[in-house]
């Protein structure tokens, strides 16, 4: 049986180490000067891809109604239980409407499953990343903070056509 | 100049360094972490001042005011004794590096150095070596295995790094006749550099510095990932700043070391300051500038070596220690001994 020669075995150059060492120093060198990832945070701010989860939003029409239908699917598939709805009547075509849509944004994990089972795309997840609260009641998102204009989601909605 | 001239010149030139010493630290902590940063591709502390330049005193601020937890297992003596050590040794070092020629001042000559000693570089090691307590103190009194590990450590590396340093020492003090900075410096004039007429000793002394100061790819004794923070675990406020304080003065100290001894101290190769007919204060100033130029770049140099070699394994860190850097060492006075044969140096 041929003995293999071990892959570890440096060769004697790599052995007095010093030409390795100098390789190793110009290539730190070398992404000293490469331009830098870092952002700026509070100044420049990440804009996500259409792809990210931000915080889950409800689509409001153009006439100012919200799409959803208050049919509940959202809040029973929750797997955090941050979604409760209370459904109520309407003259309009849909006939259902949320009285109350909250979501717990202390609870939400950010899974976008109320996003998947809706039926209406009704809600969908935004890129909307900057959440913070100084107490309990206001991590409580209602439907003021929570309607947010079609025309502002629209490559959210793109994307889910695509590949949802 | 009596007594008290030589108490008072002497007291100015330890109060000038010592603030030096100081501010270099700082900055030399904000440059660790903004060269750091750039190696990642990161942009690294930023906020504090223009471009965090007043980063070093906020997190001086910090330390400060941070709580001072001595562990209830701890010899609280030497836990306190440790940090002062790890200080004492790291500034007091400082007093035999030259940095620059005389100076003439309102009718005196003053040696731009604290103490112009005889025997300044057997000073140095006898100093350096008693860093070792520093460590081992922190370690041993800590009373965590983590501490006690790195503290055992420490003492190991420094003695094995300590043998091939005084070695290479030696071909330094063959070739200068003298243990005095003062005269090593000289020896070497404009461009006699002990770097390039001895470089395998050049070489084991820089890498026995990188030892003796605990930077990477020789941090053993505060490996990280296995010994969390090594000798200081256990320190937290002002006596963790402390040995903080002391790792980035011992950097200077080296560097200062390396200058002295291997780069021709303050002279600048080929240009002989003394004929263009300066004034001495502006010759002095350019020599000043000169040797900090040096110190600057090799401190830039034990950052950028920090940050782009991994650590070293133990038994490595001996093998290299004993098999390699004490035999290259021996070499280099036995090429150094020849050269003084042949060339009646
Ligand atoms: S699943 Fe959609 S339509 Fe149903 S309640 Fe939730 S948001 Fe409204
Ligand atoms: S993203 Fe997930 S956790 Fe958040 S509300 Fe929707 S289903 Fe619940």
């Amino acid at each position: 049986m041929a003995v293999k020669k071990r892959k570890k075995d440096l060769t004697f150059l790599e052995k007095i180490y010093i030409p390795e060492i100098v390789k190793g120093l110009s290539l730190t060198l070398k992404s000293m000067l490469k331009p830098k990832f870092t952002l700026k945070y509070p100044e420049e701010k990440f804009i996500p891809p259409a792809s990210y989860r931000g915080r889950p939003v409800l689509v409001q029409e153009e006439n100012g109604q919200e799409r959803c239908v208050a049919c509940g699917l959202c809040s029973r598939v929750c797997p955090s239980l941050a979604i409760e709805v209370l459904a109520s009547e309407t003259e309009a075509e849909k006939e259902r409407y949320p009285v109350k849509f909250e979501i717990n944004m202390i609870r939400c994990i950010f899974c976008g499953l109320c996003e998947e089972v809706c039926p209406e795309e009704a809600i969908v997840m935004s890129k909307d990343y900057e959440m913070a609260f100084t107490n309990r009641e206001e991590a409580i998102y209602g439907k003021d903070k929570l309607l947010v204009p079609v025309s502002q989601l629209q490559d959210r909605i793109e994307f889910l056509r695509q590949y949802k | 100049m009596n007594v008290w001239e030589i108490i008072g010149f002497t007291l100015v030139k330890i109060v000038i360094i010592l603030h030096v010493m100081l501010l270099t630290v700082s900055y030399l902590v904000y440059f660790e972490r903004r060269i750091s940063a750039w190696v990642q591709n990161r942009l690294g502390p930023n906020r504090v001042g223009w471009e965090g330049v007043l980063q070093p005193f906020a997190d001086v601020l910090k330390l400060l005011l941070k709580e001072d937890i001595v562990p209830y297992q701890a010899n609280k003596k030497i836990h306190t004794l440790a940090p002062i050590i790890a200080l004492f040794v790291a500034f007091t070092t400082y007093a035999v590096i030259p940095i620059g020629p005389a100076i003439e001042l309102f009718g005196y000559t003053i040696p731009l150095v604290v103490a112009d000693v005889n025997m300044g570089i057997l000073y140095v090691l006898a100093l350096t070596s008693l860093g070792v307590y520093a460590i081992t103190f922190a370690g041993w009194s800590s009373g965590s295995k983590y501490s006690l590990l790195g503290g055992i450590r420490s003492s190991a590396q420094m003695i094995s790094y300590e043998i091939s340093m005084g070695f290479s020492i030696g071909g330094v003090i063959l070739l200068a006749e003298s243990l005095r900075p003062l005269a090593i410096v000289d020896s070497q004039g404009q461009w006699f550099w002990n770097a390039w007429i001895q470089p395998i000793g050049f070489i084991t002394f820089v890498v026995s510095a990188f030892a003796e100061t605990n930077r990477l790819p020789f941090d053993l004794p505060e490996a990280e990932p296995e010994l969390v923070g090594g000798f200081h675990t256990e320190y937290s406020s002002m006596k963790f700043a402390g040995f903080f304080l002391a790792e980035y003065a011992n950097m200077i100290i080296a560097s200062g070391l390396i200058v002295t001894l291997y780069l021709g101290g303050y002279y600048i190769p080929f240009i002989n300051i003394g004929t263009f007919g300066l004034p001495n204060w502006a010759e002095v100033l350019i020599y000043v500038g000169a040797f900090s130029f040096k110190i600057v770049a090799l401190l830039f140099f034990f950052i950028w070596v920090r940050w782009s070699l991994p650590r070293f394994r133990y038994d490595q860190l001996m093998n290299l220690g004993w098999k390699v850097m004490f035999p290259l060492s021996l070499v280099n006075i036995i090429w150094v001994a020849v050269l003084i044969m042949l060339f009646n140096l």
